[in-house]
């Protein structure tokens, strides 16, 4: 939920649809599954998941004024039900096996270059390895083979960026819809919104669009 | 059902789920492994589907299997991306080459009607000089169909799925009156339109398989904009809620959670059934005839996988063609943002089109191509962003809250048949103890020059109505093709013109992987319209005691 004005759709909240006419039952049962996913890493150990939550923490910072997507969680939640997406490329290990492997070797270079783990590095250095794995210049032996730019690419940004955008906290962020069965749209015409869709602030209608979004159900 | 519940076959008690009622069922006929039925038809997609409906409608005994779920979409399919990747084929495939293809999501699907229940529904016809592209168009291949026999089955496939298109359609021979009239276009859309009348070009409502009035048990349309991750309401007229209610009401039985892993072959080189892994055990139905309908990388894997003495590479290969000239369509696109609010996702993805370029041939590469009105979800735009862009950190979450802004084109188009370009079995081997495809696939020179070409063109399309920091996608691809041809003899393809393998009389292909070419435009109508015209061929065949 957004309640700043400065979010680009304030009081925008996707969930206060949830028992309106754009939610049906297998959508309310699939959310709510997904807005209680454990929390505790069922397929990581605690080193690895440490190490994953900071890089969801550098892949997608969060807005302080909400609560976190528990980025990590989804992620291990993949892992744990081995959620193959149908393809891998040839270079790269299957799902677990990769991000095992990825995760030890970021914490590897991170030890190498500053002598502590990868969570423990600040921001700043953080996102130097990341970018050095984006751009395939670490090279330390516990990649034992594994490209990292394509574990990066393949893995790392696909994994995390889908578990965020599958959140209904992202949804209302970025003024989607969200689920919409059965009662679909209406208004399909450019600047038509429906009034069950996220209403957006343009400089000098703040106020407008946070009392439509109250009103969005 | 949730994602986690390992779901048991639907149809083994002599019924069917009704798609149409929530936990309905429908009357199946069942027939045993032990009794020869006339037919068994492996996938129940584009091309599997309308078989089995029609064979069975002709009074064949026929047995279906599906390697994925029966669903009831009503109660089944929720509105949400991620957890409707159930819909998709997810078991491991290792993609390499110059340009390895992005599989899952992307254009495989694994339930009963295939991936006719998460496709964008898109429904075209093929120009009719590119079943003659060698001789007309002086590339690929001849396709051994005439394109006016072809006509009247795109007419029959059109009224079966009660396409929704414009009054008269810009492009190609004169075409019948479409069932269903055009759904409105939504702001995507006109911009494409806006776009295209200022380059010249003519654009056009796109004809979709997805009613714009009621049709039996299903209700128009409410654009709701999930269309590629199923449709909840059933307006969409996939195989599932079309053809395969037709096959079971005519007699058909549709297996359920059936992963056919080998056909048979006996002494003589006649196949006698296939091997299938469901609930658990391996089984054995018995057939007089095969189809393999499993599209472009299933079906040469089970062609490869049945190999036996007598065919060391693997049935119908003589030719040494299985798993060749697989070809992709290219799928690049431009993206751009709006000052005005455009809300792509509502309604279908792609309302409008033109052909102008699968037209008109003053270009300096061979093959054309169409483009389209795009309308992703947030789970694929952001897929955009990070792979096209190479997004990350707070210049993702920035341009991720543009949503209601952006607008895009996307092409559709032929990239070039190439022996090269395959599928192979590896080393490694899935669930069912069988070897996982290997997808090799690199562009040529010439799918470079018309994905140049395409980019700069919708590019222009985009600058011409006003959109702003415009970036291009150039990695793409979609739909498949090829693996299995068809041909005019057996030293140079797979299949004859009624999908009759060369080698072996009674074991046939009925899907996309026939395709000699693959053309500019989505190949699903194509694949169907073969289909009922394998369906009628059969039935010839078997009349004069041909089959």
């Amino acid at each position: 939920m957004t309640d700043g004005t400065a979010s680009r759709y304030p009081g925008y909240n996707v969930l206060s649809k949830r028992d309106g006419p754009s939610w049906d039952e297998v959508t309310r049962q699939v959310i709510d599954r997904r807005l209680n996913v454990p929390r505790e890493p069922r397929f990581l150990d605690p080193e690895r998941f440490r190490t994953l939550k900071a890089v969801c923490g550098r892949i997608l910072p969060q807005p302080p004024e909400r609560p976190d997507v528990p980025l990590a969680a989804h992620v291990d939640a993949k892992l744990f039900d081995n959620a193959l997406d149908g393809y891998r490329h040839a270079d790269l290990p299957p799902l677990r096996e990769a991000w095992l492997r990825g995760l030890a070797a970021l914490d590897a270079e991170a030890h190498a270059a500053h002598g502590r783990a990868f969570a423990d590095l600040a921001y700043r250095q953080q996102d130097t390895l990341l970018r050095r794995c984006e751009a395939g210049e670490l090279s330390h032996p516990a990649w034992d083979g594994m490209p990292p730019a394509s574990f990066f690419s393949q893995r790392v940004l696909a994994d995390i960026v889908a578990a965020y955008y599958a959140h209904p906290s992202a949804w209302s962020e970025i003024g989607y819809g969200g689920p919409a069965s059965p009662r679909g749209y209406v208004r399909m015409g450019a600047n038509r919104r429906d009034p069950w869709e996220a209403s957006e602030a343009r400089p000098g209608r703040e106020r407008t669009a946070l009392k439509e979004n109250r009103r969005v159900r | 059902m949730y994602a986690d519940e390992p779901m048991r076959p639907r149809t083994m008690q002599g019924r069917a789920p009704d798609v149409f009622t929530r936990g309905g069922w429908i009357p199946m006929q069942l027939r045993s492994d032990g009794e020869e039925v006339d037919f068994v038809v492996i996938g129940t997609g584009a091309g599997g589907g309308p078989l089995t409906a029609r064979l069975a409608e002709k009074g064949f005994s026929v047995v279906a299997f599906d390697a994925g779920p029966y669903f009831r979409p009503l109660e089944e399919f929720a509105s949400d991306e991620a957890s409707q990747s159930k819909l998709f084929w997810t078991d491991e495939r290792i993609v390499d080459g110059a340009n390895p293809l992005k599989m899952g999501a992307n254009n495989s699907g694994k339930a009963v009607g295939g991936s006719t229940v998460h496709f964008a529904m898109v429904s075209l016809r093929f120009r009719p000089e590119w079943f003659r592209s060698r001789t007309l168009l002086g590339y690929g291949a001849d396709w051994p169909l005439d394109w006016r026999e072809m006509w009247t089955y795109y007419a029959q496939a059109e009224q079966d799925l009660s396409i929704s298109g414009p009054l008269s359609y810009p492009w190609g021979p004169k075409r019948p009156r479409y069932p269903y009239r055009a759904h409105e276009v939504n702001a995507a859309g006109l911009l494409l339109a806006k776009g295209a009348e200022a380059m010249g070009y003519r654009w056009s409502p796109t004809p979709l398989a997805t009613v714009s009035a009621p049709r039996g048990n299903s209700p128009p349309c409410v654009y709701r904009g999930f269309c590629r991750v199923g449709c909840s309401t059933n307006a969409k007229q996939s195989q599932l809620v079309t053809y395969i209610p037709r096959a079971v009401r005519a007699g058909a039985e549709i297996r359920d959670l059936a992963m056919v892993g080998r056909i048979e072959v006996d002494a003589t080189g006649r196949a006698t059934g296939v091997h299938y892994h469901r609930d658990g055990v391996w089984r054995f139905q018995r057939a007089r005839n095969v189809v393999v309908a499993g599209y472009a990388i299933e079906t040469p894997r089970l062609l490869l996988n049945s190999a036996t003495d007598r065919f060391p590479d693997g049935l119908a290969n003589s030719s040494g063609l299985v798993g060749r000239y697989l070809m992709t369509q290219s799928n690049q696109a431009v993206w751009g943002e709006m000052e005005e609010e455009v809300r792509w996702n509502k309604g279908p993805p792609s309302l409008a089109l033109t052909e102008h370029w699968n037209y008109d041939d003053r270009k300096d590469f061979f093959g054309g191509y169409c483009w389209m009105g795009q309308g992703p979800l947030p789970i694929e735009w952001s897929s955009v962003l990070t792979g096209a862009r190479g997004l990350w950190g707070e210049a993702l979450r920035r341009q991720m809250e543009n949503y209601n802004h952006q607008i895009g084109l996307k092409m559709v188009g032929e990239m070039l048949p190439h022996l090269d370009n395959r599928v192979t079995l590896s080393e490694e081997h899935d669930q069912y103890g069988l070897p996982i495809p290997r997808i090799t696939y690199s562009w040529t020179d010439n799918d470079k020059a018309l994905i140049d070409h395409g980019l700069a063109q919708m590019r222009t399309s985009l600058e011409l109505v006003g959109a702003r920091n415009i970036f291009l996608q150039k990695d793409d691809t979609n739909h498949l093709a090829g693996t299995a041809r068809m041909g005019f003899s057996r030293e140079t393809s797979v299949v004859d013109a009624d999908c009759r393998s060369w080698d072996i009389p009674n074991l046939f292909v009925c899907d996309g992987s026939v395709f000699p070419t693959t053309g500019g435009v989505n190949p699903h109508l194509t694949i169907t319209a073969i289909a009922l015209r394998t369906a009628d061929r059969i039935e010839a065949l078997a009349k004069r005691g041909e089959l």
